[in-house]
């Protein structure tokens, strides 16, 4: 896999190697790919599984933006489900409010894109 | 091959002693040696399941961590998600290496390899189908992050004038929000030029939602989230496509990654286009 910048202000060497980033892998394996009914997660809607697993990712997102400062915590250790304000700047997007206290998922899931 | 499918009694998880199969991609053909060199979930082997002219490459994903109570609890935690994502990625992407190949999204089980035989067969033309559209083209993503430039600069230069210390700092406050905003609408402009060309020069596209912030550790604003479908010999093109777009659009800073299997473009239907950048630009 190539990671590469193509920035003409960028001081990185344009092809440098960089592992590939969990957040990019999320996006594909989570938000696209073939859906098909396997019969054990046929129960565990599209959209549920999309949520939930960022309901992990946004409470541990300091973990993984700043692991040398959280990283003794541990991923999902700084706070449960939703307990972590965001830094400045992140806010939270407009939409329906959620009846079991999930966060909106913001970014790369939402749930109408999910929705088929 | 062949398959004894005995659904569990009563819609229930099954037993414990069932099996539990977790699907990761479907492809036309698959190397033994492929299966041999990669591991699946839980590091356990990859097993080809052959039905209706496809083949299907599972890994077993007993029901104590795979069920249904068991990945709704596992996918809340983030270090589980991670090792699964990278695993089943890990296996999707040696066998893309390898030929065509449709992702399946993330968590899709069956109680056995039979109930994914049934899936073959009952879904073969359209997976055929899928892996025709797919042969030979691999995918490629272009983020794009909006870069705090001139029209911050100009906002600076603009307040020289002599005046009271106060009035200068609102001023220049007043200017840099004013800047802000005006650099993401530039950025979102940009953006929406920039997947356009590649648009017009690629198999498919789609543009994801952008990645949040906190997510990504991104400095400013992503406004370009795309992935492109790319024929093999047209990618060179491609990059050089990106490159020259890179250089036309500073106002955007422009990653190209890949080549990724085409988890993008598995479905034959577009996602919903999401593309509202929800924060501000730095």
């Amino acid at each position: 896999m190539v990671t590469t910048a193509l920035a003409p202000s960028s001081a990185d060497d344009p092809l440098a190697y960089r592992p590939v980033a969990l957040v990019d892998v999320l996006d594909r394996v989570l938000a696209s790919g073939v859906v098909v009914s396997g019969d054990i997660t046929i129960a565990i809607a599209e959209v549920d599984l999309v949520r939930i697993s960022l309901r992990a990712l946004v409470a541990s997102a300091g973990a993984l933006v700043r692991p040398e400062q959280e990283g003794a915590a541990g991923p999902g250790g700084p706070a449960g489900p939703g307990g972590t304000p965001g830094p400045e700047g992140a806010t939270q997007p407009e939409g329906p409010p959620q009846s079991d206290g999930t966060p909106e998922p913001v970014g790369p899931y939402p749930p109408g894109g999910a929705a088929r | 091959m062949s398959w004894t499918a005995e659904p569990a009694p009563g819609g229930a998880e099954p037993a414990g002693d069932a099996a539990g199969c977790w699907l990761h991609g479907v492809t036309r053909e698959v190397d033994p040696a492929t299966l041999a060199a990669g591991s699946g979930m839980d590091g356990g082997p990859l097993r080809a399941v052959s039905a209706a002219g496809l083949v299907a490459v599972v890994s077993a994903a007993p029901p104590a961590e795979y069920g249904e109570e068991a990945l709704r609890r596992n996918l809340e935690d983030l270090a589980w998600l991670e090792r699964a994502a990278r695993t089943h990625h890990g296996v999707v992407a040696a066998l893309s290496r390898a030929g065509a190949v449709v992702p399946t999204r993330l968590a899709t089980v069956y109680r056995d390899e039979g109930g994914v035989a049934r899936l073959l067969a009952e879904r073969r033309a359209e997976l055929a189908a899928t892996l025709d559209r797919l042969t030979g083209r691999a995918e490629w993503g272009v983020k794009g992050y909006a870069v705090p430039g001139a029209a911050v600069r100009a906002a600076a230069a603009d307040g020289a004038a002599p005046e009271g210390a106060g009035v200068a700092y609102l001023r220049r406050r007043r200017a840099a929000l004013t800047a802000r905003d005006e650099g993401q609408r530039i950025a979102t402009e940009a953006a929406a030029t920039v997947h356009e060309a590649l648009a017009g020069y690629v198999v498919d596209a789609r543009r994801h939602a952008p990645q949040d912030r906190r997510l990504s550790g991104a400095a400013t604003a992503m406004v370009l989230n795309g992935a492109y479908l790319v024929d093999v010999p047209a990618l060179d093109g491609f990059t050089g496509l990106v490159a020259a777009l890179a250089g036309r659009h500073p106002e955007v800073r422009l990653e190209l990654t890949g080549p990724w299997p085409a988890y993008s473009f598995a479905q034959d239907r577009p996602a919903e286009p999401a593309l509202t950048v929800r924060e501000p630009a730095w």
